[in-house]
């Protein structure tokens, strides 16, 4: 009894977290601090994710400059509520989730700082899952350190 | 005070496509100064937009976007005269709002 009231109180955490009301919800210190795409996607309750091809990932095949990668991102599948991205050999890899409501069109144009050739990988959630997808960016010159 | 955002909204039937500018050092607490020592942690954490007041486009993010922060994003259902904010929060807690009215083709 005490461990459901415990998972319901976990449910409802997490659908604070993710719901559109996340602009009042904390910054995820935890997903942003971890090293690993994986445990990034850990703390911020995505598990299972489905390969989809209704992502579109535009970025350069070649970056010169790894201080600014210009990404470009759509989702066309339906009820896609919000897009993440993990920057997979960045020395933390979660960059940042994008929050879409009241009409928004599930698309962001952002430029992100790389520190090597690594896997942009994209995690969308539509109808409380969640899908994925993933594009290789090589980069010349990193844009992390000094 | 940070310097202010440069907002643009340009109308395409009913989908606003709106680019913002922001003036943000983006430091990642790696690189260091001329003289060697580590510059501070000090990026945009939170991002918000509201069309009217209601929020269509939130996001977090971290240290990894680039200096200068550019994003780009859609809002359907959008119309001229319609007012668009944009706030951003850092981690070292400055904020910043600035406001556009988006404007018939433009």
């Amino acid at each position: 009894m005490q461990h459901a009231r415990r998972l319901i109180v976990q449910a409802l955490g997490a659908l604070v977290v993710l719901g559109p009301a996340r602009a009042l919800a904390a910054w995820n210190k935890g997903a942003f601090e971890a090293k690993s795409a994986i445990d990034a996607m850990r703390a911020l309750g995505i598990g299972n994710t489905e390969d989809s091809k209704e992502i579109q990932i535009r970025a350069p095949e070649i970056a010169e400059n790894g201080a600014v990668v210009p990404i470009d991102i759509t989702s066309n599948i339906p009820g896609t509520t919000s897009i993440s991205v993990f920057i997979e050999k960045n020395p933390f890899p979660y960059t940042g989730t994008f929050d879409f409501s009241q009409g928004a069109v599930p698309y962001v144009h952002l430029r992100v700082k790389m520190g090597e050739s690594s896997p942009v990988r994209v995690v969308v959630a539509a109808g409380g899952k969640h899908y994925t997808t993933a594009q290789e960016v090589k980069v010349t010159i990193g844009g992390c350190g000094g | 005070m940070a310097e202010p955002m440069k907002i643009r909204a340009t109308l395409q039937g009913d989908v606003a496509d709106v680019r913002v500018l922001m003036a943000h050092p983006m430091e990642t607490g790696l690189r260091k100064d001329a003289a060697g020592k580590l510059v501070p942690l000090h990026f945009i954490q939170t991002i918000t937009a509201q069309l009217n007041g209601k929020t269509v486009f939130s996001a977090d993010v971290s240290q990894a976007v680039s200096r200068n922060p550019v994003f780009a994003f859609k809002v359907k259902g959008a119309k001229a005269g319609d007012k668009l904010s944009i706030t951003w929060q850092d981690n070292q807690g400055d904020k910043r709002t600035d406001e556009i009215v988006i404007r018939a083709g433009s």
